[in-house]
């Protein structure tokens, strides 16, 4: 009588073996075009951007730092304007300074907005109606205008990188306390959250064990946009003359090339360049943000 | 009687959205570290208008000529007011122009170049985008949409920038800036004409360009959704043709949800309308804000600031209006 091989579950553990996540990340990847080519470029733009902050003195990024109005050429392969800033250096600077508003902005945006979101949902009554209107009411006000009137109250020594990040942030909050408050809204009447409540868990403790985890990925989400919000309103801000001037950021140099005619005069290389590279951060945020909607809401696969 | 409430609740709502947006440019700058008269005297007094030691008192007599030097509620109290009626104040550049000449002046421009570029943009961008989401159209039509979409996140004043840099420098098939050629007086005649139709080119292709592929991306995602939907199934074997389930069945009910992304986006809009203007250096709502930031002319910055505001929340709530029109459900109720 032939013995039958009974598998055991060790046995059919490794039949099975998943594959590791490095290449499960990569197959997923692979499906998810703009993901993986928003990701792609990002990662290029921060080696650029690394590279340059150890490789080249930032000090050439300021006035007077080069020679003026130089086509790109070996000396500068990016050219430099018309105050004698060396070009490559201030992509590399402008670069920086742009992720520094994004990043520092993005977060305290996210920050306020879960908080406010909870606290909207989780407690309910009048803190949510307070919370609720607000954000309806501030929401059909364009921000970027507010933000100029801000922007402009200041006194231009004031304005720096930071102040730019937290004018950016003072009106971006209601887009994910929005966001956050109705994923708490689900939330909090689902079985698991009643079960802690029975068992006496605190508001805390449910707050941040319970619900917050379950969270996690909305509030990624929320996050990315708020950068792509927060460079895309410094940008314009800083089109508008309204960015401290001293500074390579990217939308100062296009201002400063503008307001010196560049395209009139011939110096097409200054004002194209911070705008490819706007093109590029702002090209890549979005098809991040477009990748992980795919990712979180299977339904938009079916466009493909 | 029900419609009539809902009216009401929205007029009252616009009331509220106003009054938050005034209260803002209102308080704002009374805390802030500039003064705009003294800022604006002091450059007067160095170009020689008069002696600096007259300036505090020039200061003193002006502030309380704008009616600076009394409590801050009572302020408060006259600005709602005034704003209420469209008064702005007095520009400090180019005084004894009020703000609201100032802004009717280059209302127009801003008006003329940002119905043109979002009737066509809304239009080119729902019609691709449905299309690209409609399984029985061709396979070349449907892949029109694709550009589009690549350029979504790129803002309208970047495509300005690289427009003006391929068509303008490179090519030299359009001007790169300006309403009308240099040298030109404005006059009423066709060649006139011509020429400053030919200087909006730009600008209104950056502001589509810009804004055509947000359309694609919700009109095709709503697409997506809609093809499944019964009385499409049920159109398609009742043998009715292609054009007509597309047109009366698919788009009509796709659309809906964009009117309200329109409102959403009105803002975004005026926005880019702005900072376009001020690159091409087009005469315009957005470039007199720029000349006014350049020159600190604050009545003017928030003049303009809460203009807009007003404008874009009143159209957001008088496009709320218009659903019964486009949705028979919502008459009904």
């Amino acid at each position: 009588m032939a013995s039958i091989a009974i598998p055991t579950a060790a046995h059919v553990e490794e039949q099975v073996r998943q594959p590791s996540q490095l290449t499960l990340l990569f197959r997923y990847l692979r499906r998810n075009k703009s993901l993986a080519i928003g990701l792609a470029v990002m990662l290029a733009l921060v080696l650029f951007t690394g590279l340059g902050m150890l490789l080249i003195s930032p000090k050439q990024a300021y006035p007077l730092a080069a020679m003026f109005k130089q086509p790109p050429s070996l000396k500068y392969p990016f050219g430099t304007d018309f105050f004698g800033r060396n070009l490559l250096a201030a992509m590399v600077v402008g670069m920086w300074e742009t992720a520094i508003i994004g990043l520092l902005a993005g977060a305290l945006g996210t920050l306020i907005g879960v908080i406010l979101g909870f606290v909207s949902a989780y407690f309910g009554g009048w803190v949510d109606s307070i919370i609720r209107s607000t954000c309806q009411i501030l929401t059909p006000i364009p921000v970027l205008l507010i933000q100029v009137v801000v922007a402009s109250s200041l006194d231009k020594r004031d304005v720096t990188i930071f102040t730019m990040a937290l004018i950016v942030v003072m009106l971006a909050w209601m887009g994910p306390t929005l966001v956050i408050r109705s994923q708490v809204l689900t939330m909090k009447e689902r079985q698991f959250v009643a079960v802690a409540k029975l068992s006496g868990v605190s508001d805390l403790g449910i707050i941040f064990k319970e619900i917050l985890p379950c969270l996690l990925p909305f509030i990624a989400a929320a996050f990315v946009g708020q950068v792509f919000a927060a460079v895309f309103a410094s940008f314009y801000l800083a089109v508008l003359g309204l960015g401290p001037l001293r500074e390579p950021l990217l939308g100062n140099i296009i201002w400063a090339a503008q307001g010196q005619g560049a395209f009139f005069n011939g110096w097409w290389w200054w004002p194209i360049e911070p705008a490819v590279a706007m093109i590029l951060i702002l090209g890549s945020l979005a098809l991040i943000i477009m990748g992980l909607d795919e990712l979180a809401n299977p339904r938009v696969r079916r466009s493909e | 009687m029900n419609t009539f409430k809902l009216v009401a609740k929205r007029i009252v709502f616009l009331i509220f959205v106003i009054w938050a947006a005034s209260t803002i440019t209102f308080f704002i700058p009374r805390f802030s570290s500039r003064n705009a008269i003294r800022e604006r005297f002091a450059e007067l007094a160095r170009t020689g208008g008069f002696s600096p030691q007259d300036l505090e008192k020039v200061v003193a007599a002006m502030q309380k000529q704008f009616g600076l030097d009394r409590p801050l509620l009572q302020q408060y109290g006259d600005y709602l007011v005034s704003v209420m009626h469209l008064d702005f104040g007095f520009s400090l550049k180019k005084y004894p122009s009020t703000v609201i000449d100032l802004i009717s002046q280059s209302l127009p421009w801003t008006i003329g170049l940002l119905l043109v570029t979002t009737i066509l943009s809304f239009v080119i961008g729902n019609l691709l985008g449905a299309i690209a989401a409609w399984p029985r159209a061709p396979r070349w039509l449907r892949s029109v949409a694709t550009p589009f979409v690549l350029l979504t996140g790129v803002p309208p004043v970047l495509m300005g920038v690289l427009l003006i840099f391929f068509v303008g420098f490179k090519l030299k098939a359009l001007p790169i800036g300006g309403a009308y050629s240099i040298g030109v007086v404005p006059n009423w005649s066709w060649s006139f004409a011509l020429d400053m139709f030919v200087h909006q080119i730009l600008p209104a292709l950056a502001l589509i360009f810009g804004s055509v592929g947000g359309w694609v991306l919700s009109m095709r995602g709503m697409g997506v959704t809609i093809q499944g939907e019964d009385y499409v199934n049920f159109a398609e074997h009742k043998g009715l043709d292609g054009i007509r389930i597309f047109r009366d069945y698919y788009l009509r009910n796709a659309l809906l949800p964009q009117v309200t992304g329109f409102a959403l986006a009105l803002g975004t809009l005026i926005t880019s309308a702005i900072v376009v203007e001020g690159i091409f250096g087009l005469p315009g709502i957005g470039t007199a804000l720029q000349d006014a930031i350049k020159s600190n002319d604050f009545p003017v910055i928030y003049g303009i600031t809460l203009f807009i505001t007003i404008t874009v929340a009143t159209l957001m709530v008088l496009l709320e209006f218009i659903y019964p029109l486009l949705d028979p459900r919502i008459r009904k109720q």
